[in-house]
């Protein structure tokens, strides 16, 4: 019991109990735990055990303990969701009767619309259009009136709810640009020819050393039914206004070889399959928006 | 010897390291204090100012002020859900937080002045810390008795009538802590609506919490940290230090007439022998009192609130031993030294130091007048947007978009009209604006609100430059007149 005695000797220097362990002559000072650190240890203990029987906690073969309480995160956030969603319900009535004419034409409408919009069009749009809708090569620049399906807030609504050449969608903007070069129509040199000329509508340098009037020729034999004889191009068919120096693939003479030659014809989805009618109206609101609604 | 030596020299040893804030032992818990009963002058003066501060403090967020239908009808009011501040005719908006920074420099203006002046008077008298200490000692005094049945209560082993004092006390700080501390939630939701939802538990979760953190808080300052706070935790008493000067007056022993202290039969003696005897009898009734635990005739301190209670206490003691009063009183060093030369004592009130505090003061005050009555109520804010930086569009023009946020700080709703100049054959169109007869844009915004809006301007290619032309847009208040105008660049390829 030597070691009984020992734990309650005092060390003459501290004046501190020592816990009998000795080494070589050298004693272990005897420094318990804080009391208040000892009863907060307690009492997490306590609090855990009332934690695995009013909450889930024991993962269990298939499954887990659901606790008394019967909490989920998950039922949480379906409730939250909800709840927005009977928010939004309420605030958004007045966008779900209005025509797109009547959303501009009412100012508080205005601002929700374009709120609504805004963030429809980051999260759905901007991938292809561009954060601002200033587009790039092959997708369209939202902001400048070179519109091939019309810029009016029903051009636009029609536009985004059926896309164009997606012919999932019965309603969708259809048009095809035949691949002149590819389908054998034009020989590369006359495609030369119309490409040239097809610069100097937009007041572009033609390419030196190429007919500019053969050009013209072909383009009044083959072109001018979609594009016009000006070549402004037709909305009812969705053909580019050529004169206007802004072309969708690019203006270059190069560009404008390869679009003779194979087409483009790119598809825009048709978002109605997608997007609920507030959203679709919410976008076109926003776009026309964006500086050049017409 | 320097005198605070000499005067140190004279304490008994015992009392050396009593109560010493600069040469205690670093990690010594600090001895309890336990302040005496006074009365007298200063302690009248602290209990009116008390009476008048917590008077204001709790009428003030019941005063109404009429700011029309649409903004709130409360004078004072922190709105922080709509994060506008109301003081009477004004109103801040978050971007003018400058004001805040310019009454701190003033306030902090002001301490420096006072200090100068008469020492630490906001520290004794009007700090909240002084403030609730004094009220949290008078319900201890009520419960528990004076100082000496304190210090017997706080030795005592534990008994039923221990228990039951000391839950009262608790109970009636608890009351006092909820009353008082508790009341600030007053100053940021309208205080007649959230009286009533309190009154009824329907108040607002946030409200609760925070008269709970608040409770909490002026209980343990107030209740247990108390003079810690001052000598540990507040900031002040060192800048003081290092700001007053001899000149300034301060809760002074006047160690000219209190030396050599002598008890009163030993003082009668010496005066009969001839001997020099001091009027201070060493009764300890200035430590007594003391809500510090300092000891005054030590000389000025860090401890030291100035509050005046020991000037009241040894006030008292003079009176019995029919001495002259004012032996501790509010005085200067240098007129110590002044009367120890035999000189009158003088009392320099107007210094270079108090007038270059006073001349500040005047000039940041001014300042701020100036910024306040010449402030608008339109506000103009632009950003160029920079996707697309600029758009060609077909008849050979370059259209730039710019993000206008109007500003109305109106009451009711206000109409501005918008035009741009610095780029030649602009023109501007907004789908948010309406077009004005004389082609200026019409933009409605709320009372007391701001409106966002996309301005799109349209110009000839030869107009705009890609380092970019300086253009400027300027609203017009239709009703009041007010102008402003905002600059940014027109951008063309």
């Amino acid at each position: 019991m030597a070691t009984t005695e020992s734990h309650h000797e005092v060390d003459p220097v501290t004046g501190q109990t020592l816990t009998g362990h000795r080494w070589d002559g050298i004693g272990e000072l005897n420094t318990p735990l804080p009391r208040w650190w000892l009863m907060i240890f307690y009492a997490c203990i306590v609090f855990a055990v009332g934690y695995w029987i009013l909450y889930p906690a024991w993962p269990l073969i298939g499954g887990f303990s659901h606790g008394v309480l019967g909490q989920s995160s998950r039922a949480d956030v379906a409730a939250d969701l909800d709840a927005i969603k009977k928010v939004r319900a309420q605030t958004e009535a007045g966008l779900k009767d209005a025509t797109v004419q009547q959303i501009v034409a009412d100012k508080k409408l205005l601002a929700l619309a374009l709120a609504h919009g805004k963030a429809a069009f980051l999260a759905n749009c901007a991938p292809c259009h561009g954060a601002g809708g200033q587009g790039g090569k092959g997708y369209r620049n939202l902001t400048n009136e070179d519109w091939l399906w019309g810029g009016a807030l029903d051009d636009i609504q029609q536009t985004i709810a059926h896309g164009i050449r997606d012919y999932a969608d019965t309603d969708t903007r259809q048009s095809t640009m035949p691949a002149f070069g590819a389908m054998g129509v034009l020989k590369p040199e006359e495609i030369r020819q119309v490409a040239s000329y097809v610069r100097t509508l937009s007041k572009l340098a033609p390419e030196p050393g190429v007919d500019v009037q053969a050009g013209k020729k072909i383009f009044a034999d083959n072109c001018a039914v979609c594009h016009g004889d000006d070549g402004k191009g037709m909305r009812s068919v969705g053909s580019a206004n050529l004169t206007d120096g802004l072309q969708l693939y690019g203006g270059d003479f190069k560009d404008l070889i390869q679009t003779i030659t194979y087409a483009r014809n790119s598809t825009m989805p048709a978002w109605g399959a997608k997007l609920d009618p507030v959203t679709i109206k919410t976008l076109a609101v926003y776009v026309h928006s964006l500086g050049a609604g017409q | 010897m320097s005198e605070a030596a000499i005067r140190k020299s004279q304490l008994p040893a015992e009392e050396d390291h009593r109560e010493d804030y600069d040469e205690g032992p670093l990690y010594a818990s600090a001895a309890k204090i336990y302040p005496q009963k006074v009365w007298g002058t200063f302690r009248r003066l602290k209990w009116g100012l008390l009476i008048v501060c917590l008077a204001a403090y709790y009428i003030l967020p019941f005063v109404r002020w009429d700011r029309g239908p649409n903004e709130p009808h409360q004078a004072i009011l922190i709105d922080l859900a709509h994060s506008r501040f109301y003081w009477f005719f004004i109103e801040i908006w978050p971007q003018e937080v400058y004001y805040f920074t310019g009454i701190l420099v003033l306030a902090a203006l002001a301490l420096f002045l006072s200090n100068a002046l008469f020492g630490r008077v906001w520290c004794g008298y009007f700090c909240p810390q002084t403030a609730w200490t004094d009220l949290f000692l008078w319900v201890e005094r009520m419960v528990e008795g004076d100082r000496r049945d304190r210090m017997k209560l706080d030795a005592a082993p534990w008994s039923a009538g221990k228990l039951g004092k000391r839950a009262a006390k608790h109970a009636l700080w608890l009351l006092v802590a909820l009353a008082t501390g508790g009341a600030f939630a007053l100053y940021f939701a309208d205080a007649p609506t959230l009286l009533r939802g309190l009154a009824t538990l329907q108040a607002p979760t946030v409200a609760y919490v925070w008269i709970g953190i608040l409770t909490f808080t002026t209980y343990a300052l107030a209740g247990f940290m108390r003079e810690q706070v001052c000598v540990y935790m507040c900031p002040w008493p060192r800048i003081q230090a290092a700001l007053t000067d001899s000149e300034a007056l301060n809760v002074t022993y006047r160690v000219d007439r209190g030396e050599p202290r002598l008890s009163l039969k030993e003082a009668a003696r010496a005066r009969v022998a001839g001997r020099p005897a001091g009027d201070c009898v060493d009764c300890g009734q200035c430590v007594a009192v003391c809500p510090m635990g300092v000891d005054i005739r030590k000389g000025l301190q860090l401890g030291c609130i100035q509050c005046g209670l020991c000037i009241d206490a040894c006030d008292t003691v003079m009176k019995k031993i029919h001495r002259p009063i004012r032996l501790i009183s509010y005085d200067t060093d240098e007129n110590i030294k002044r009367r120890e030369r035999g000189e009158k004592a003088v009392y320099k009130l107007i210094r270079p130091r108090t007038i270059f505090y006073a001349v500040v003061i005047a000039a940041v005050g001014s300042l701020m007048l100036y910024k306040l009555t010449t402030r608008q109520n339109l506000g103009l804010s632009v950003l160029h947007v920079r996707a697309p930086m600029y758009t060609a569009t077909p008849n050979d023009a370059v259209r730039n978009g710019y993000t206008l946020r109007f500003a109305n700080k109106w009451g009711e709703p206000h109409h501005y009209a918008l035009t741009v100049d610095g780029v030649a054959g602009a023109s501007i169109k907004s789908e948010e604006a309406d077009k004005l007869p004389d082609g200026r844009l019409e933009v409605d915004v709320d009372p007391d609100a701001t409106a966002e809006v996309q301005l799109y301007v349209t110009a000839p290619r030869s107009s705009a430059s890609a380092a970019g032309v300086a253009i400027v847009m300027t609203a017009t208040d239709l009703q009041s007149g007010e102008t402003v105008s905002v600059a940014d660049h027109f951008f063309g390829p």
